[in-house]
């Protein structure tokens, strides 16, 4: 493999907090060399970046391809290509499918279909107790040896705290890395809403934003207990900041992620019970929303998520408690992400930080930097070009997004996967 | 006057002048229906069915009569044992029924919202009968003119709403039009039921019956839904009726003319005293029914006006 040169680019390194022009040098698929001066020739390819952002490809913790169970709604080539089109260089898929992984056979499954089909780096999650039931640890040995990164239940809260107790002292004894969902079961059961003027006038059964907070107290009260690494997967409301500050100086293992929905929109956008708003947890109020926004910016929350979650039409024209939870994001996150720093809220380092860097970080890959050394896993991007969102321009088979007939701002140009172009905006 | 609204699906999209409207023609079908021949023509012509996902006896009922009395060709289609059942989802019941081009569609449904939905996919008017804890707009437009008959107005009165709020799509409609009209409200209930954040819509909250009903004009009380009663939100029926329910000892402290209004049907003994819910000098809960008619006489004209200019 040759050499490609980014020439007259606008670098995003989030390890080093700079933003800034330079060249980038990629060498049989990684990045070799960086620099801001005269690159000098190369015998390889050059890409003029026109002073666009070059930026780590993102790793996108918690996406759901509907393989197996739900094709229909989401395979591992319309993901892959959404993926593509929307920055995502590594997708880290959940296995909230049907049926669930928690086999390594099914495992295997997923990561060849995800070889065969995914132009971006795939890597698959495990369910941490079989079928997600709460009730028996899988077979989380044999899972990491099959590759499995992590281990959830996705948003099935376990709830016999001994069964989780004990999954997670397990998990700690081969170093794995559990997902949780903080969520009071018994108090967010049928909830569509969260508690709170918007829910009371739509008449929506709502959940006290409280029910995160508690359940992410009863899971640091077990990492303390357990010693095991964990991760938050959404932390949306301004209550639970506290106790996870509190449990990173403690030195307990934990990161937090959230979701890109949760840090750009709020209760209100549901307005009349338009149900491609209706996510896990509920969207919040305002207040929460900047709380959460704001613990992004500082790095007590540590992950950026698209929480991709496909849902064909039929799943969807329902009344609004009846309807399907989930948005589809992959292509949506990052235009998404920069009406923060449009906001002046956090900056482009920042969100690769939280999108790129920390993630990778927490799974131990050596992608999410512009290091030489690193997979030239990369995105070219324009933050400023506008667009108004049309959903059925979105590359994955489902088309539940949020943001339809939205204003963006921010637009991929081309993806790199070891120094291949995956996709490019013509 | 000119109604610009399509349908009719809550109080939350009404103006001030569109609740005026609305009462005021009420106001000439009281006098109709009083008469021996009850019966106008400005409907004739039109289809309205009644599509009823929830057991319903007196709001169909009065619908059905509202539209027979004004010509309509009235339909009821009882949605609970029908093709819903079947696995039919909401949206292809409605276009079903819209492929049979009605005028006027009537819907009631458990959830909140499938109103609004049933009406982006339909060409005819709707009218909300009430979706889940959302909105019941035609019940509180009866109750508004119920006190407005009463009391000679709608505005700057004391107003208490009593018992399940939480759960009730009534007090939410209520709320609102009665907000709109510049009343105060107060809201009365064990906090399980009247959760505090009712405040944020301007009505002050109370716990404690007696200190709510003081002074108040008008006493509305709500049904407690039999499912509530059992230790999940109240401990029990007798303890409620105990607290919550209104009898002359608590009725005593609201001004000495106020009415006292209940939507029905009634829990005698849960909710209100038995006597007290039949004492013609206090309660219009009577009247309110023959409100009823009317206001859904009146609303269906108005939207009915403006499918007709449309079509013209």
């Amino acid at each position: 493999m040759s050499d490609i040169l980014f020439t007259n680019a606008r670098l995003i390194d989030p390890e080093g907090g700079t933003d800034g022009p330079g060249w980038l040098l990629v060498r049989n698929g990684r990045i070799a060399d960086r620099g801001d001066g005269d690159p000098g020739g190369t015998p390889g390819a050059t890409v003029d970046c026109g002073g666009k952002c070059l930026a780590p490809g993102i790793v996108d913790i918690g996406v759901k391809v509907c393989e197996p169970g739900e094709r229909h709604k989401e395979s591992y080539r319309s993901a892959g290509r959404a993926a593509a089109a929307g920055g995502v260089t590594t997708i880290v898929t959940r296995p909230d499918t049907s049926p669930a992984i928690d086999t390594p056979e099914s495992l295997e499954f997923v990561t060849r279909r995800a070889q065969a089909d995914a132009p971006v780096n795939v890597l698959a999650m495990a369910a941490l107790t079989k079928g997600r039931q709460g009730r028996e640890m899988t077979e989380i040995g044999f899972l990491l040896d099959a590759g499995a990164v992590a281990f959830t239940d996705c948003d099935q809260v376990i709830t016999d705290t001994k069964v989780f107790s004990r999954a997670l002292t397990y998990a700690r004894s081969l170093g794995a890395l559990v997902i949780a969902h903080p969520q009071e079961p018994g108090l967010s059961a049928g909830a569509a809403a969260t508690s709170g003027k918007f829910a009371s006038l739509y008449g929506l059964a709502a959940v006290s934003p409280m029910a995160e907070r508690m359940g992410l107290d009863r899971d640091i009260a077990l990492l303390e207990m357990t010693g095991a690494r964990y991760h938050a997967d959404q932390i949306t409301t301004a209550r639970a900041l506290p106790a996870l500050e509190r449990a990173k100086r403690n030195g307990l293992d934990i990161s937090a992620g959230t979701s890109i929905h949760h840090l750009t929109l709020n209760e209100l956008d549901v307005s009349d019970y338009r149900t491609f708003f209706k996510v896990k947890p509920p969207l919040r109020s305002e207040d929460d929303r900047m709380a959460t926004v704001e613990a992004v910016r500082s790095g007590l929350i540590d992950i950026i998520s698209s929480m991709h979650t496909p849902q064909d039409e039929e799943s969807k024209r329902l009344p609004f408690e009846e309807a399907a939870g989930g948005a589809v994001a992959l292509e949506t996150l990052l235009p998404a992400a920069l009406r923060l720093y449009h906001a002046g809220q956090i900056d482009l380092p920042g969100l690769f930080r939280a999108m790129a860097l920390n993630p990778a970080r927490r799974l131990g890959l050596d992608c999410g930097r512009l290091a030489a050394g690193a997979p030239a896993d990369l995105v070219l991007f324009d933050p400023d070009t506008p667009f108004v969102l049309d959903r059925f321009a979105l590359r994955s088979k489902s088309q539940n997004t949020p943001f339809d007939g939205q204003r963006m701002q921010g637009r991929v140009l081309g993806t790199y996967v070891a120094g291949e172009p995956v996709y490019r905006r013509d | 006057m000119r109604f610009a609204h399509r349908h009719l699906l809550g109080i939350e999209h009404l103006s001030q002048s569109d609740i005026t409207a609305i009462l005021d023609l009420a106001e000439t079908y009281v006098e109709l229906n009083r008469q021996s021949a009850k019966h106008s023509d400005v409907l004739a012509g039109l289809t309205q069915i009644n599509m009823f996902f929830e057991n319903s006896t007196r709001t169909q009922a009065s619908f059905e009569l509202a539209g027979k009395r004004l010509g309509a060709d009235v339909m009821n289609m009882a949605m609970q044992a029908s093709s819903i059942k079947k696995g039919e989802t909401l949206i292809d019941t409605a276009m079903t029924l819209n492929a049979m081009h009605p005028d006027l569609l009537v819907v009631r449904h458990p959830q909140s919202g499938a109103v609004d939905l049933l009406a982006q996919k339909v060409n005819c008017a709707v009218l909300n009968a009430g979706d889940g804890r959302h909105e019941h707009p035609t019940q509180a437009l009866l109750d508004a003119l119920t006190i407005r008959r009463a009391k000679g107005r709608l505005h700057r009165l004391s107003i208490a709403i009593c018992g399940d709020v939480a759960h009730s799509r009534v007090a939410r409609s209520n709320l609102i039009l009665l907000g709109k009209m510049e009343n105060r409200i107060r809201l009365i209930g064990p906090p399980t039921l009247v959760p505090p954040h009712f405040r944020e819509f301007g009505a002050e909250v109370f716990d404690d019956m007696r200190e709510g009903l003081r002074d108040v004009d008008v006493v509305m009380m709500l049904r407690l839904q039999r499912e509530r009663m059992d230790g999940g939100f109240i401990p029990s029926e007798r303890e409620y009726y105990h607290r919550f329910g209104l009898d002359n000892e608590k009725l005593a402290l609201a001004r000495p003319d106020a009415i006292v209004m209940h939507p029905g049907p009634m829990n005698r003994g849960v909710e209100i005293d038995g006597t007290l819910a039949d004492d013609i000098n206090r309660s219009v809960i009577q009247e309110q029914v023959e409100m009823g008619v009317a206001v859904r006489m009146a609303a269906m004209e108005l939207l009915a006006r403006n499918l007709r200019s449309e079509a013209a």
